[in-house]
């Protein structure tokens, strides 16, 4: 088997069986960065040589035995929201554009703590702020399955990274989707965990409260695996959550006997392409046949979740990206007049326009007199929203449906219309204001080759659920994924 | 449109938020408040009443450090990104009057 | 001026709590480090960072909220105060304002008009600012983060106060309360206590209160004092040319003797608070409360009461002891060891204040311990050295909390008690000095001072004065 073809699993036990080396896996994956690069531009930053210089400390401490888990010795993609001790972090923004940061986030630690070797960093929508990854300041990044489409976003480049086997797995951040949505659009597989699974220290923040870090890997397996990794208990981040269940391959089990999924009809009618609904649907078919009591629900409140959203999200962001003000770190106009002309220049030239947008709207919904009126009556939506979900998990172990209404659009078709940019997150914005976990699997092509995916929901701290599921379905399903030739 | 912004609210906007918009910038940020305040508008359509406003999806709480200093000096790493530094602080344009 | 008014005044209190770390982080608070060694990606904000809270800080505004008879919120959280300013790294500071620590409290206080309350609106917990300081060389501002995240409770009282009297009886009270506590020094000079003066007029027996400013950088009990004064004539001089008072804060230069407006058209002055989602709620169960309301101590009221009882010592000196949490702790510390009350009155009320005083130092800053005190008392009860010596040992004590025992040892400062040694002394002294003994001998009395004088000098101040009167006498 070819090294780039090996699951991020699959990897790791045959380093351990020292059929591969860490340097081998590294220089393969290094060589198909090479090769891909020019074209799709999943990474912001690629370390060449720190990589390779990893993968030799990381192969000592392998054949020490002091690094044994099923991961070690893997490459691995970082999304260039995360922290990076020593290695440029830029959000894909000019006013990050030289951040070199001096820590690393606690997900990283995990990885490199288990024998993960960093590659790099992948591009992204600026500040995680977008569904495409246009809004990157250096560049947008290529839907492997076809350049001229999007990989979706936010997480575009890591998604990217991993359907060009550009790495084995990456992480990617999921505030609205961002994990989700590129995962679909590019056919692999991505888990958003449960709101406070995995540390946020060291992640840049968007939308605090909804922020999560989690995997995109090639399959159900290596995404249980990761989770085990990277799913912590971190006393600096004070939302981070102590869970005992964080055995997560023990879920990996073939067997849907008995699992009761919902099909929420609201997330079905106007808006959804076709093509998506019939593979969607298909894939709660497959379940059903394995066993799964499928039935259709109504979920309600799915129109308001948008709204609740960009409300909640942009007050948060307005507020989380004061701290760039060219003082501390990052970027400072050249030349300014005092104070407030040097803050209002360097942030002006160094955010993008979609960044400056929620900047504005968030600061707008915050200020004086209309905090009650937006703010808090989006947090009050929230609750109703959280608690239609409550009332359909006792009912359902599993929700599925789309991810997104439609499969990857053509490049520069999306920016131009907010709102309807907007609308592309309506089934999986729910997810992040709910705290809940959201796995997305491919489950099919369209017409145009492009994959589809279905969205499975937990309730809060039952990713063991999603895995079961997914990783039936996935047997079922069979192989998926872009086969060497096709490379564009 | 039912939210109209004028010129005074993005500029009011534009001082709490640190930016500072081109005419054309300036149009546009106008237009799409507008539309997404239009759009946010639509949760007026629900009944919160004695909704209570949720930041948390699910309680946690009293979460504590103890009273131990546990930073040593890093004063070097602190300040390595600074776009200005002097005498181990970070340089700003003049704050006195 | 032909109306009456009167002066309503509302104080903003800042306290630094004397916590080891700061409130968010790991980070020492001691003063006086390098600029920003005291700092770490959390309070200099880097991207990535996430504050978590420092439960001291909490124990300590509770504690300080019982004491001031506050209901405590068991429901609290914090929230983000937003603006831009370089001191300020995250541009949002962590504060309080929906739901604050402690709300409505009050405490009594005293002036020569008789006593009052004075209401406690709320007291919220926050983070200090970093520093600014001016290059004048580069013409331009250096920020140091070391202050950045030390804690902070800010007390907001109601607009009971009617004078600069009542507004120094309050700050006094507040500062005697939470120096009892332990939950700062309360020191105006070094800013770890600062408070903001909110002031407005109206004619005497108007309902509606007038508008009011607030006054900020008032570090003396003596700047408050003039602020308010000169802030009070300010706003008359206002109403009385038809003008109006603008709501604004404004910043008092103490050297000048006026205030002026601290306006910019940058500042919009609306702070869009949020609950800060990188924190959780903080939920106090009554058993918590409990637990801090056992731990609190004897405040200054029961004390003076108390050393009425027990001591025999001057009203006076009940005051001024109790009046610092430090002395009254010194005092209760030193008799315990068995030194006689008046003796260690009479060493804080004399020598240390003193002293205290001499070096402009703080009660607080006292630094020689009660078991020093107890063995100072001791050698001269003793009369193993006489006072002169006693008071030349405790300046150095005062300074270096040496061991007087062992000091006196190694400076061989003990009183001489060898009477024969003594003696010779004296004789070398009688014989030296023939004009004085002539004199003393023809009735002047006074002469033997001097040569009690110059005996004194010989034996290089190891003598008991008494002793060697009563040689004098005897030899001549």
């Amino acid at each position: 088997m070819k090294i780039l073809e090996m699951t991020a699993v699959e990897l790791g036990a045959a380093i351990k069986n020292k059929e591969v080396t860490v340097r081998e896996a590294a220089e393969a994956v290094l060589e198909q960065i090479e090769k891909q690069e020019e074209k799709l531009h999943c990474y912001v930053t690629v370390d060449r040589e720190g990589a390779l210089k990893q993968a030799e400390e990381v192969q000592k401490k392998i054949d020490a035995g002091e690094f044994s888990g099923p991961l070690a010795g893997v490459p691995v993609a970082i999304k260039d929201n995360m922290c990076t001790e020593g290695m440029l972090t830029t959000c894909s923004s000019r006013i990050l554009g030289n951040f070199v940061p001096t820590f690393s986030s606690e997900a990283v630690l995990n990885l490199q703590n288990a024998g993960a070797v960093i590659l790099g960093k992948t591009n992204m929508d600026e500040f995680a702020m977008g569904s495409t990854t246009e809004t990157s300041a250096f560049g947008v990044t290529r839907n492997p399955w076809n350049p001229e489409h999007v990989p979706g976003g936010s997480s575009g480049g890591s998604a990217a990274a991993v359907a060009a086997q550009e790495c084995f797995y990456a992480l990617g951040s999921d505030t609205g989707g961002s994990i989700r949505q590129p995962a679909s659009f590019c056919g692999v597989v991505g888990l958003k965990p449960t709101y406070g699974s995995v540390s946020r220290y060291g992640l840049i923040a968007y939308g605090s409260s909804l922020d999560q870090i989690g995997p995109l890997c090639k399959d159900v397996r290596d995404c249980a695996t990761i989770m085990e990794i990277i799913a912590t208990h971190d006393p600096k981040d004070s939302t981070s959550v102590e869970r005992q269940d964080t055995d997560f391959t023990a879920a990996l089990v073939e067997n849907v006997e008995g699992m009761r999924i919902g099909i929420p009809r609201d997330y079905f009618g106007e808006g959804l392409d076709p093509e998506v609904k019939s593979a969607v649907l298909n894939a709660a078919a497959v379940l059903k046949e394995k066993g799964a009591l499928v039935e259709e629900f109504d979920l309600s409140l799915v129109e308001y979740a948008i709204p609740a959203y960009y409300t909640i999200a942009a007050a948060e962001a307005s507020s989380n990206l004061e701290r760039f003000d060219g003082i501390k770190y990052g970027y400072r106009t050249a030349e300014y007049e005092g104070l407030h002309n040097m803050y209002k220049k360097s942030r002006s030239e160094g955010f993008g326009a979609e960044v400056k947008r929620r900047i504005m709207l968030g600061s707008f919904v915050l200020s004086s007199g209309y905090y009650d009126a937006y703010y808090l009556k989006a947090l009050r939506v929230k609750a109703l929203i959280k608690k239609a979900f409550d009332q359909a998990f006792e009912k359902y172990d599993v929700i599925l449906g789309p991810v997104a209404p439609t499969t990857a659009p053509k490049l520069g078709e999306s920016l131009s219309d907010p709102i309807k940019m907007y609308l592309g997150d309506i089934y999986t914005i729910s997810v992040n204001l709910a705290g809940l976990p959201g796995l997305s699997m491919p489950c099919g092509l369209d017409g145009k080759g492009l994959p589809i995916g279905v969205q499975l929901i937990g309730d809060c701290f039952q990713e063991k659920k999603l895995i079961q599921t997914a990783y039936t379905y996935e047997k079922a399903r069979g192989a998926f994924g872009r086969k060497e030739e096709e490379n564009v | 449109m039912a939210n109209i912004i004028s010129d005074e609210t993005i500029e009011y906007v534009g001082i709490l938020a640190k930016l500072e918009l081109s005419p054309e910038e300036r149009e546009q940020a106008k237009k799409d408040m507008g539309s997404m305040l239009d759009y946010i508008d639509k949760l007026g359509e629900l009944d919160t009443e004695g909704v209570e406003p949720m930041s948390h999806a699910f309680p946690v709480k009293n979460v504590f450090r103890e009273d131990v200093v546990t930073n040593q000096d890093m004063r070097e790493e602190i300040l390595k990104n600074a776009p200005g530094e002097k005498d181990g602080m970070f340089v700003v344009p003049r704050t006195f009057e | 001026m032909s109306k009456q008014y009167e002066t309503v005044i509302g104080l903003e209190v800042h306290v630094e709590l004397a916590t080891k770390t700061k409130i968010f982080c790991g980070c020492s608070t001691a003063f006086g480090g390098e600029p920003n060694t005291h700092t770490c990606p959390v309070c200099t904000g880097m991207p990535g960072s996430l504050p978590v809270l420092n439960k001291q800080v909490l124990e300590y505004a509770v504690a300080v909220g019982l004491a001031t008879n506050c209901t405590i919120t068991q429901y609290c959280k914090f929230d983000r105060k937003n603006y831009f300013y370089p001191d300020n790294p995250q541009n949002y500071q962590i504060s309080q304002l929906y739901l604050p620590i402690c709300r409505n409290g009050k405490v009594e206080i005293e002036t020569e008009a008789g006593k009052k309350f004075v209401g406690i609106h709320e007291i919220h917990m926050e983070e200090d600012a970093g520093k600014l300081i001016h290059d004048e060389w580069d013409d331009c501002s250096l920020v140091d983060y070391n202050r950045s995240g030390v804690p902070l409770i800010e007390i907001v009282s109601e607009p009971d106060m009617r004078s600069a009297e009542e507004v120094i009886a309050y700050l006094e009270k507040l500062r005697m309360t939470i120096q009892y506590l332990g939950a700062s020094d309360c020191k105006l000079q070094e800013g770890s206590m600062r408070a903001d003066v909110n002031l407005s007029i109206r004619e005497v027996g108007a309902k509606e209160f007038g508008t009011r400013t607030e006054m900020k950088n008032l570090n003396s009990f003596k700047a408050i004092a003039r602020a308010i004064e000169g802030e009070r004539e300010r706003q008359i001089d206002l109403l009385e040319l038809g003008e109006k008072v603008m709501q604004e804060t404004r910043r008092w230069d103490d050297n000048k003797g006026e205030s002026y407006a601290m306006r910019s058209k940058e500042d919009a002055q609306d702070y869009r608070y949020f609950p800060d989602p990188d924190l959780v709620p903080i939920v106090l169960d009554d058993a918590f409360l409990e637990e801090i309301r056992a731990k609190q101590p004897e405040f200054r009221e029961e004390k003076m009461r108390r050393y009425k009882q027990e001591f025999d010592i001057p009203e006076y000196d009940i005051e001024i002891i109790t009046g610092s949490k430090r002395m009254a702790d010194l005092f209760e510390a030193t008799v315990a060891i068995g030194s006689q009350p008046k003796k260690v009155s009479n060493w804080l009320m004399v020598e240390t204040l003193r002293l205290l005083k001499e070096n402009n130092m703080d009660p607080e800053d006292i630094r020689f311990s009660p078991e020093n005190l107890a063995k100072l008392i001791s050698l001269t009860d003793t009369k193993a050295i006489n006072s002169s010596v006693a008071k030349e040992v405790f300046e150095v004590m005062f300074t270096e909390n040496v061991d007087p025992e062992k000091y006196v040892e190694e400076k061989g400062l003990k009183t001489v008690n060898d009477e024969g040694a003594l003696r010779k002394t004296v004789e070398e002294v009688i014989a030296n000095n023939p004009q004085s003994v002539d004199d003393y001998r023809n009735g002047k009395e006074k002469a033997i001072g001097f040569l009690v004088g110059q005996t004194m000098k010989a034996m290089k101040g190891k003598a008991d004065p008494g002793m060697v009167n009563q040689i004098l006498k005897e030899l001549l």
